[in-house]
């Protein structure tokens, strides 16, 4: 099969198995409508679904454009904490040395709370995308390390004793052995790591930015604009299932060994 | 070929475990040798000692009069769980010596095809090790062993973890093909029938610490038919061997 092939048949599949997830979310918003009107509560606090959707409605090019600009940052931040989260992961895992050494130190950074970090980038890279990024890469790079690293360790003691009767240079064993058996562990890495790359683009956009999803909260708070905020956090959520979405896809089609293998054979 | 001498090898400080105690064997070329004993004598670590994947504690342990340091030259390998990479194809697994030694792996794949075709796996080349049962597996696992034409092989109860049936297809097809290559082997197993029907030589090994109880040469036809296990030369080798285990306590009757 084609890998194009495969890929709409995974959406198809994905499709129908989201099926129930759509009627567990109708039946929450329509409980939710219900609700807001029943008990007649100030759209101002909780306003319901269909005054969320009529604003949605009303400048949908706006909000598109909003939502492509968190979009690009949380994707270009993804991008950055994968492949670096990656190579640092290899890094500290094949050199001792760079794990002791680099690795507390990480760590260390890592406690840092990453909105403390936000002003500092503001004044470091300026009020464009770059702080943005910035933020979104680091909340998100220490998911794809940890769980790189445990994955670049998960090889079975068996394989380890294969690959030493077989005297393959470091690089070989690196590349045809522990970078697969990663592979799992770094898919789930990503996962996390793509929603909270969505977490540090409306982070960065909260301290400053004209553009983004983050933005339109912030000002349509400020001016009470409360199914404003609520379309704009609706359409976050959406964002992060998609994006989520898109990174299982890229999963099964990047390991197939892993999921296109169909009943086991008996002997 | 393989000279042991006083092998010992103890893990742990003093009070450690000692799986081997003081081994001494020699092994020639083309003899095959079956390492016979009940779990935990060491005959493993003996094996993983040979391989060069574990130093003995003392004694001497010399393959073509050089001490083993380090996996030796020609060696093939097949492991207990057959260890095949799940993310590679039965071809690609079969021709990962060849890749990791540096050659080019076309020039292996028609030796990599022949050997599949002898067990039987021309089918499966392309097959991921998942779909595949736990015979095949271990038989894709052993064409990986002899890619190389290995001078010597070492086998650590390669067929321990199959079904009777399969394991005794697996014994006719190994002992054929060993008839044919007559390279140096190493069998570990705990089977009395297998280790008789394969070897050459056993060598019974005690329960914990492992010690050398008796070297048995195996004087049957070098063809070897199942029926052959049914015969009286083949039932008196067995007979020896579980009376020596009674001996030792292992089977009470």
């Amino acid at each position: 099969m084609t890998n194009a092939g495969h890929a709409v048949m995974l959406f198809s599949d994905a499709v129908r198995r989201s099926f129930t997830s759509l009627i567990a979310s109708a039946i929450f918003l329509l409980v939710w409508e219900v609700a807001c009107r029943g008990f007649n509560i100030r759209p101002i606090l909780l306003p319901p679904p269909s005054l969320v959707i009529q604003e949605l409605a009303e400048s949908p090019f706006w909000f598109a454009q909003q939502a492509s600009y968190t979009l690009g940052v949380t994707l270009a931040g993804f991008g950055v904490a994968t492949v670096f989260g990656v190579l640092f992961a290899v890094a500290i895992t094949e050199w001792k040395v760079l794990d002791r050494l680099l690795f507390p130190l990480f760590v260390a950074l890592n406690s840092v709370p990453k909105v403390a970090l936000a002003p500092l980038f503001i004044i470091w890279f300026g009020t464009g995308a770059e702080p943005k990024i910035a933020i979104a890469f680091l909340i998100a790079v220490f998911a794809v390390v940890i769980d790189m690293v445990l994955g670049l360790r998960s090889v079975p003691p068996d394989t380890i004793d294969l690959a030493r009767t077989l005297r393959g240079s470091r690089l070989k064993v690196l590349l045809r052995i522990k970078i697969f058996c990663a592979m799992p562990h770094l898919f789930a890495g990503m996962k996390v790591a793509m929603s909270l790359a969505l977490v540090g683009a409306i982070v960065g956009e909260f301290v400053s930015s004209q553009r983004g999803l983050g933005y339109v909260i912030l000002s349509a708070q400020g001016m009470f604009d409360t199914p404003r905020v609520f379309a704009a956090i609706s359409i976050l959520a959406v964002l992060g299932v998609i994006l989520v979405g898109v990174v299982n896809i890229a999963e099964r089609l990047a390991l197939p060994w892993h999921y296109s293998v169909g009943e086991h054979m008996d002997q | 070929m393989i000279s042991a001498c006083d092998v010992v090898k103890r893990y742990g400080d003093v009070r450690g475990v000692t799986a081997l105690d003081r081994v001494s064997l020699d092994i020639a070329e083309g003899e095959f040798v079956s390492l016979l004993g009940p779990s935990g004598c060491g005959k493993s670590t003996f094996l993983r000692c040979l391989a060069g994947l574990e130093k003995p504690t003392s004694g001497t342990l010399q393959i073509d009069g050089a001490p083993i340091n380090g996996p030796p030259d020609g060696l093939g390998m097949a492991f207990q769980r057959d260890a095949l990479l799940d993310w590679f194809d039965v071809l690609e697994n079969v021709l990962l010596p060849a890749d990791f030694e540096g050659y080019r792996k076309q020039d292996f794949e028609p030796r990599a095809r022949q050997l599949l075709k002898m067990v039987g796996l021309s089918e499966f080349t392309h097959t991921y090790p998942r779909a595949l049962s736990g015979g095949m597996r271990q038989r894709a696992a052993i064409c990986r062993s002899l890619l190389l034409d290995p001078r010597l092989l070492l086998m650590d109860e390669p067929f321990g973890a199959l079904d009777a049936l399969t394991r005794d297809q697996l014994n006719i097809d190994f002992r054929r093909l060993w008839s044919e290559r007559r390279m140096t082997v190493v069998f570990v197993t705990h089977s009395i029938t297998e280790a008789v029907f394969l070897s050459t030589r056993i060598i019974v090994l005690s329960p914990r610490p492992g010690r050398m109880v008796e070297d048995i040469a195996v004087d049957l036809p070098v063809e070897r038919k199942l029926a052959l296990r049914e015969s009286l030369e083949f039932t008196s080798y067995t007979r020896n061997i579980r009376a020596l285990f009674e001996r030792m306590g292992l089977i009470h009757d």
